[in-house]
């Protein structure tokens, strides 16, 4: 019984606390000298991505995971976040936390007009609307409003930035009350190198809060009516409840975390660009959540980070490498492998991104938890022997909505 | 006055784009109940049907001249398209010259078959699935054929000349009784739309006077009841998914001349095609078509200086904002029929 969890919510809490602690040992498994070097993921820039996307991912999970709405539009809340957080770098100081804030209540307040307006619709019209919007935001971004967002250029710092709560002697970088988040502590182990990062622990603790509020945001009696809306919407209406502050409250959370997440990407890399905001940002997002599992508490966070670092890691696989891994075969096969797998690494990781997201969504509708628990399933059963608890629509996958000639 | 004309015929081209892409994904939605986010890659694939045809027409034949030297002072290599090898230099410039009229013959059964074989092979298999899966599918999809497009033709948009026989412009002012060159259009724009045109009227004329058509249209009303009656409805349907990936097939390779074909634009059409069919009314093939002049010249307004200098930037948003006004003023669509997904 900690922080209102039963005993076994306190036990995933503490897990998820333990692994965020240990990622950079985690992600660092292999020694700098050895040949499988290049599959480390424990450099400060990729472990705080994968915090950041995880915080996008749980946030856009409390929305689509829990009432099925579908939006595509989560890139223009991304976006402001960053936005919000450079212009309290550049107007008010340095220290990330009014950056933050500011992010998060701008997202906020973005996500309560167009979760107002986009509510009104539901089903593909939702989706439409939402991208609808997103697109207008990127494209405003680019044109009119460049006075704020400074349009292609991107938004970034400069030496003359008044910055009027920072002294003389301020750090120059975006900072922790004078601890600067690129800072790194090296620690070496043999041939092992782990790198500790102040931001990579900054995004961390958010992400560890980002995640105990969607925790309690699933047990909630509040979780329990987003499910509801998923479930049956017109059950729900007939019951004499209404479905839109409950939706519009769960857009407007999930638009904060993405602000959130776009106030942290702004703090790691102090620079904010317009193409944070377009549509295929937030179509990355989905994907993610889809691939992880939507509507389960793990699974954005599992999908947040399997993409990035697979993304990572095939962006850094050329021919060259690619020709060292293979070089045991006959050096006909071995041009025509390494021709073959070339188109799936480096700059083709975008088609394999998409094949992946394809094959999800055909066999595993349930994403990377729901694949796991099959597993676990099928194992148990050969343990034990007969069933291994079938556990029912526990995906609260919505009914088949009506074919338009029915 | 003139000004008005001018955009108004000038959003004509863009508009016949969006209605062929827009009759495409209203006809899938229709007939399947599926919403394809992989349709703008379709008019993408289409496209680069034109971009293939006229490579194909331009494989030449080396032949090594004596009489002339290039500058090195070399034997000149002369370059000889096939084409004009076997069909006598006259001719043969002119088929390689109408190269992208030509790649329709390319671009009909090339589309038919990945028509059938998405149906087939994806499309098939989300019926029953909720629309948000299909529109994951799909989308996963869009992305994968965008890859492959780009590692196949490169990042770079590809320009595709139109036949030099309509290089010119149409001085539609004229016609009008304006002064001379002060409403001008292109004749390729004026040939796409009445291509486009044709394209509708055959799709519609279709689908009202066939048998075949006719049977579709009972299917879109009421599925099971055809089924019922013994008709195999399915075929059917994969059918018209062919002939809707056709319909994007062709205006997409007939629009290269006009917007030289990349690998974002199939991203780039989608997200209005969609827009022109939620406008027009999910399931309204005639307000499909509507919508997507509607937009078209909608856009074309808007871009206007004039407009620009009052409203800053509605040239960007003008197709978002009319989409999210028609969507929370009249739910299903300018065309819509009641009660079909209008919550």
């Amino acid at each position: 019984m900690l922080f209102g969890l039963n005993k076994k919510d306190t036990r995933f809490l503490i897990i998820v606390v333990l692994l965020t602690l240990f990622t950079p040992f985690l992600m660092q498994p292999f020694a700098e000298t050895s040949p499988l070097a290049q599959f480390n993921g424990g450099y400060p820039d990729l472990m705080a991505k994968v915090a950041i996307f995880g915080i996008f991912a749980i946030g856009f999970n409390i929305l689509f995971g829990l009432t099925g709405y579908l939006s595509f539009g989560h890139a223009a809340f991304l976006g402001v976040g960053s936005y919000a957080a450079v212009w309290m770098f550049k107007l008010l100081t340095l220290n990330v936390f009014p950056a933050v804030i500011l992010a998060v209540i701008m997202s906020g307040l973005l996500a309560l007009v167009i979760g107002w307006i986009s509510l009104r619709r539901s089903g593909i019209y939702f989706s439409i609307l939402t991208l609808a919007m997103a697109e207008m935001a990127y494209r405003l971004a680019y044109s009119v409003l460049t006075p704020i967002t400074n349009g292609e250029t991107g938004l970034q710092l400069r030496p003359h930035d008044p910055r009027v709560l920072d002294g003389p002697g301020a750090p120059q970088y975006p900072n922790l009350f004078g601890l600067e988040l690129n800072d790194s502590y090296f620690l070496r182990l043999g041939d092992h190198v782990f790198t500790f990062n102040v931001g990579y622990y900054f995004c961390a603790a958010f992400a560890i809060l980002a995640f105990y509020v969607s925790l309690r945001i699933f047990r909630s009696p509040f979780g329990l009516m987003l499910r509801a809306v998923k479930a049956n919407q017109q059950r729900m209406n007939y019951t004499g409840l209404s479905p839109r502050p409950y939706t519009l409250a769960a857009f407007v959370i999930s638009g904060m975390y993405a602000g959130l997440a776009g106030g942290l990407m702004a703090a790691m890399d102090p620079l904010a660009g317009a193409e944070r905001m377009q549509w295929t940002v937030g179509g990355e997002v989905v994907i993610m959540t889809i691939l992880g599992g939507a509507g389960t508490l793990m699974g954005p966070v599992l999908g947040a980070g399997t993409i990035k670092y697979l993304e990572n890691i095939f962006s850094k696989i050329n021919e060259n490498v690619l020709h060292q891994w293979f070089a045991f075969l006959p050096d006909g096969l071995e041009n025509m492998v390494v021709w073959l797998i070339a188109h799936f690494t480096g700059e083709g990781w975008a088609l394999t991104l998409g094949l992946m997201f394809m094959l999800v969504v055909f066999f595993m509708p349930g994403g990377l938890v729901e694949g796991g628990r099959r597993i676990a399933r099928l194992w148990r059963k050969r343990r034990h022997g007969g069933d291994g608890g079938a556990d029912g629509d526990e995906l609260h996958r919505p009914a088949r909505s009506p074919h338009v000639a029915e | 006055m003139d000004d008005i004309i001018l955009q108004f015929i000038n959003g004509l081209d863009k508009g016949s784009a969006y209605a062929l892409i827009a009759l495409g994904l209203t006809l899938i939605f229709g007939t399947l109940g599926v919403v394809n986010f992989a349709h703008g890659m379709l008019f993408m694939l289409g496209a680069f049907c034109a971009v293939v045809m006229q490579r194909i027409l331009n494989i030449s034949a080396v032949t090594i001249d004596e009489t002339q030297k290039d500058f090195l002072g070399r034997p000149l290599e002369v370059k000889t398209p096939y084409a004009e090898l076997w069909f006598g230099p006259e001719i043969g410039q002119v088929i390689v010259n109408w190269s992208v009229p030509l790649s329709l013959l390319l671009a009909v059964p090339f589309m038919a078959l990945v028509g059938w074989v998405m149906e087939r092979g994806i499309i098939k298999h989300f019926y029953k699935r909720p629309h948000a899966d299909q529109i994951l599918a799909t989308f996963g999809l869009a992305i994968v054929i965008q890859e492959i497009m780009k590692e196949i033709f490169g990042a770079n948009p590809i320009p595709v000349p139109a036949p030099q026989s309509f290089a010119g412009s149409l001085d539609f002012g004229v016609l009008l009784g304006f002064d001379p060159n002060v409403i001008v259009y292109p004749y390729w724009r004026l040939i796409y739309f009445l291509f486009s045109s044709v394209i509708l009227l055959a799709v519609f004329a279709f689908l009202r006077y066939t048998t075949f058509g006719m049977v579709v249209r009972a299917g879109m009303a009421d599925r099971e009841t055809v089924g019922l009656l013994g008709i195999n409805i399915d075929r059917r349907f994969t059918i018209m998914f062919a002939i809707a990936a056709i319909v994007a097939g062709v205006a997409g390779a007939m629009y290269a001349p006009i917007n030289s074909p990349n690998y974002h634009m199939g991203m780039d059409f989608l997200v209005l095609s969609f827009v022109v069919v939620v406008v027009g009314g999910m399931g309204s093939l005639a307000g499909a078509v509507l919508a997507g002049y509607l937009l078209g010249v909608l856009e074309s307004f808007a871009s206007m200086n004039t407009v620009k200098d009052a409203l800053p930037g509605i040239d960007q948003v003008i197709i978002y904002l009319t989409a999210i006004v028609v969507l929370l003023v009249r739910p299903r669509g300018l065309l819509g029929r009641r009660g079909v997904m209008e919550d």
